[in-house]
């Protein structure tokens, strides 16, 4: 039994296959395209890959599981990354992680209840003499005041979806 | 004879006459002695304003008609990244730091349509408290020895244009025109350049057994998998000078007759990926890249593979197992890459900064590149310079100058009243040198010798506020939760490690404990298949090594000095000094503090959770902080 929302998956994936190629090393490029615009890897989609690339869905899932940016719940419209290292917590960063959390009223690793907005520490970002820094989807900002995180949140919320979803 | 020469000599003509095609000059910056104002555009000064800024100056310069006349450029990093948004007037290069769009009319008044400067504006050297007008003259560029990074400040990274104008791509037509792959091997070895990722192993060696070695297909990748907390210059280059690394790749796929390559950047760096694949269409426009380069016959193509948040796979294996689409594990490396790499193909593994001294290398020749630096360290080295300095920022220094050249010299010493005490170098890999160590010299050898690594170049600097047994702790965390868990004594070794510091800060450690955390630290670096699991204990061991005596204070005194540790701290407030202004008392988010106005405060050491904000707002210094046993058991009493 085919459902329609798998047809269109199929032919979603096809064209990434198409782009990438059928090798195996299209994989991780393949899941990082669909986790990005679909916020989310279900199993139905890594069976449909696996069998398009002609690999085992299993295979799928070991290779998904292990990227900190692959698995993992379901991804908000936005998503607020939080560089977690040692320069940003020496510039205040835990102020404004504890700013994050209770503008959004979750915690880091979780999603608000509506969808929009997914709360997470980002390994080093690079931006270690300007800290805190965080990554708001594919936009990096530096310098963060627990002041500036209330606005982004503010500004995510107000946001219907990232621009290049 | 003759005739080879003769076809020696057309392919060079015609090599040459390709490359001078692909140059369009008019689509080029002007050069420095033209009037010009250079923006930087690095990551940060975007961060900090630069955008406000930018249009700005085009306002003001459409105002006064002057758009013709004076070009912009959008650079580059500057390198002086906490100085951000920064703007160079040209011809004379003024140097305007942390600039604001309403400055700007003031600015094109005085130093463009004038030949002042806006003393105001200007950059003031922390150190000498002196106001600095030229770019030339300001200390942190003074200081610093410049191979790699040093158009990076002048470029439009978007314009293939501006680099071919600085002679970029010469150094691949000069290879191409010889064409004697070897020859190039032979220069690249001879100049002493070691691998910038880390375990600099000699680049050329490395590219001679990987052209040594028979396969259908020699493969060339770039490892831009900078993931070491505190470490960005790999991003700078990819971001500032990207074409500088695909002409460092394409010179070694050339030498070890490689027709394929793959860029490794992480996912984290958005900007670095966009810039280099900007950077590779404009170079395949021009036929840099792809197929035939520059009609010389040979052929070379770039993709760009992206991280997905996995930090072992900076390591060379998991990396080109990530590259294959499989989980980023480790393999041993008793096969090296160079025999059996990527689909069991030899192949080059270099990191970006190792790939854009290559250009030089050939430019200038391997004399000029060893005639810098140490005995074994050649060349110079890019690092981070962060943590608790005047100066951060990125300091490209030659091989062999001291630790304290840099955080003294260029980063200007230590901020206003506090002591040096540690230097991090290298990352979760590296290790804490104390302040007696500061006149070591910066090479691969003396690092090592001290339990540190020059690993890619992170340099975070730590002073008197910090305590090592928590900062250690950071480092720990980090390789415990980036452990791929293939090898027991990296999974569970780390952790383990890592539970034990924690007793230690939380001043339940033992005597005993000391000993486990360092018989451990043995076991997890002999037991761990690579890098990761192999110098994870590294930062316990140097702070064991050079900070022994605040480790067991901790333990024995159950005293933090640095008073960091919070179950070893406790905050009062000195009856002397509180003049009862009440700022505490509103700041405190339990309600922890009593006190009526103008009468000296209490803290209730029952609700207090040691967030430290009312030492923070506390005016009169009336909070101390007390640690040691009693602070400890009076706390645990209440």
């Amino acid at each position: 039994m085919v459902a329609p929302q798998t047809e269109e998956l199929r032919v979603e994936i096809a064209g990434l296959v198409d782009k990438l190629g059928p090798g195996r090393s299209s994989l991780i490029p393949i899941l990082q395209d669909i986790k990005h615009r679909h916020r989310e890897l279900d199993s139905e989609t890594m069976q449909v890959v696996a069998e398009m690339l002609d690999i085992h869905p299993v295979e799928v899932y070991s290779v998904a599981s292990f990227y900190a940016f692959l698995h993992g719940a379901p991804q908000g419209a936005h998503v607020i990354r939080l560089c977690g290292t040692l320069s940003c917590d020496f510039a205040g960063k835990d102020a404004v992680a504890d700013a994050l959390c209770d503008e959004l009223g979750i915690g880091f690793g979780e999603t608000t209840a509506d969808g929009q907005v997914t709360l997470e520490w980002a390994s080093c970002i690079g931006m270690c003499d300007q800290g805190p820094a965080l990554l708001v989807d594919d936009e990096v900002r530096t310098r963060v005041t627990p002041d500036d995180a209330r606005a982004i949140v503010a500004a995510c919320r107000a946001d219907e979806g990232r621009a290049d979803a | 004879m003759a005739a080879s020469k003769k076809t020696g000599s057309a392919r060079q003509a015609r090599i040459a006459k390709a490359l001078k095609a692909a140059f369009r000059r008019e689509l080029a910056t002007r050069g420095d002695d033209a009037v010009k104002i250079r923006v930087c555009a690095g990551t940060t000064c975007n961060a900090s304003g630069r955008a406000a800024v930018s249009c700005a100056l085009a306002a003001e310069l459409e105002r006064r008609g002057l758009t013709d006349k004076v070009q912009v450029v959008l650079t580059g990093c500057h390198g002086l990244c906490q100085e951000g948004p920064i703007v160079v007037i040209h011809p004379r290069g003024v140097f305007y730091p942390r600039l604001k769009a309403k400055d700007i009319a003031e600015i094109v008044e005085t130093s463009v349509v004038g030949d002042e400067v806006v003393e105001r504006l200007l950059y003031t050297d922390p150190a000498s408290d002196e106001k600095i007008a030229l770019e030339k003259d300001v200390p942190f560029y003074k200081g610093q020895t410049r191979l790699v990074r040093a158009i990076n400040g002048s470029i439009d990274p978007t314009s293939i244009d501006d680099y071919l104008a600085r002679g970029g791509y010469g150094a691949l037509a000069t290879v191409l025109a010889a064409d004697e792959p070897e020859a190039v091997i032979d220069e690249v070895e001879r100049s002493g350049l070691r691998g910038r990722g880390g375990a600099g192993f000699p680049t050329g060696k490395k590219w001679r057994f990987c052209r040594q070695n028979p396969g259908e297909k020699h493969y060339v990748i770039c490892n831009g998998d900078e993931g070491d907390p505190g470490a960005f210059m790999d991003r700078a280059v990819l971001e500032d000078n990207p074409h500088s690394l695909l002409e460092g790749m394409l010179i070694a796929a050339f030498a070890i007759g490689g027709d394929e390559g793959y860029i490794y950047v992480r996912h984290e760096y958005p900007l670095a990926v966009a810039r280099l694949r900007n950077a590779m269409d404009q170079a395949r426009e021009r036929g840099l890249l792809g197929a035939d380069i520059l009609g010389s016959g040979f052929s070379f193509d770039i993709r760009i593979n992206q991280g997905a948040g996995a930090f072992v796979c900076g390591e060379s294996t998991a990396l080109t197992a990530s590259i294959e689409g499989r989980r980023g594990m480790p393999r041993g490396k008793h096969i090296r890459t160079v025999a059996h790499g990527l689909w069991g193909q030899p192949t080059n593994l270099n990191n970006v900064e190792t790939y854009a001294n290559v250009p030089w290398i050939v430019t200038h020749g391997a004399d000029a590149f060893r005639a810098i630096g140490t005995e074994t360290s050649k060349g110079t080295k890019i690092f981070s310079l962060t943590g608790k300095v005047r100066n951060t920022g990125l300091v490209e220094v030659p091989m062999g100058a001291t630790l304290r050249d840099v955080i003294f010299g260029i980063g200007g010493g230590l901020r206003e009243g506090r002591t040096f005490k540690a230097v991090q170098l290298g990352g979760p890999s590296g290790g804490c040198l104390p302040a007696d160590l500061l006149d070591e010299p910066i090479d691969f050898e003396s690092l090592t010798a001290a339990g540190a690594m020059m690993g890619s170049g992170g340099m975070v600097v730590v002073d008197d506020t910090t305590c090592m047994v928590d900062f250690a702790k950071f480092f720990l965390k980090f390789t415990a939760e980036e452990s791929c868990g293939k090898c027991v004594p990296c999974r569970i070794g780390t952790t383990r490690m890592l539970e034990i510091l924690e007793r230690i800060a939380a001043g339940e450690g033992t005597v005993k404990d000391v000993e486990r955390l360092e018989q451990l630290a043995d076991d997890v670096i002999e037991g761990s298949l690579c890098q990761l699991g192999g110098s994870a204990p590294n930062p316990v061991l140097t702070t064991l090594r050079y900070f022994r005596d605040e480790v067991m204070e901790h333990v024995v005194h159950m005293r933090c000095p640095a008073k960091v540790c919070r179950p070893l701290i406790r905050y009062t407030i000195d009856t002397e000094a509180c003049t009862g202004c009440h700022v505490c008392f509103g700041a405190c988010p339990v309600q922890a503090i009593s006190g009526e106005r103008k009468e000296p405060h209490v803290i209730d050491q029952k609700l207090c959770i040691k967030c430290d904000t009312c030492r923070q707002v506390c005016k009169y210094d009336a909070v101390p902080v007390e640690t040691g046993i009693l602070a400890v058991a009076e706390g645990r009493q209440q």
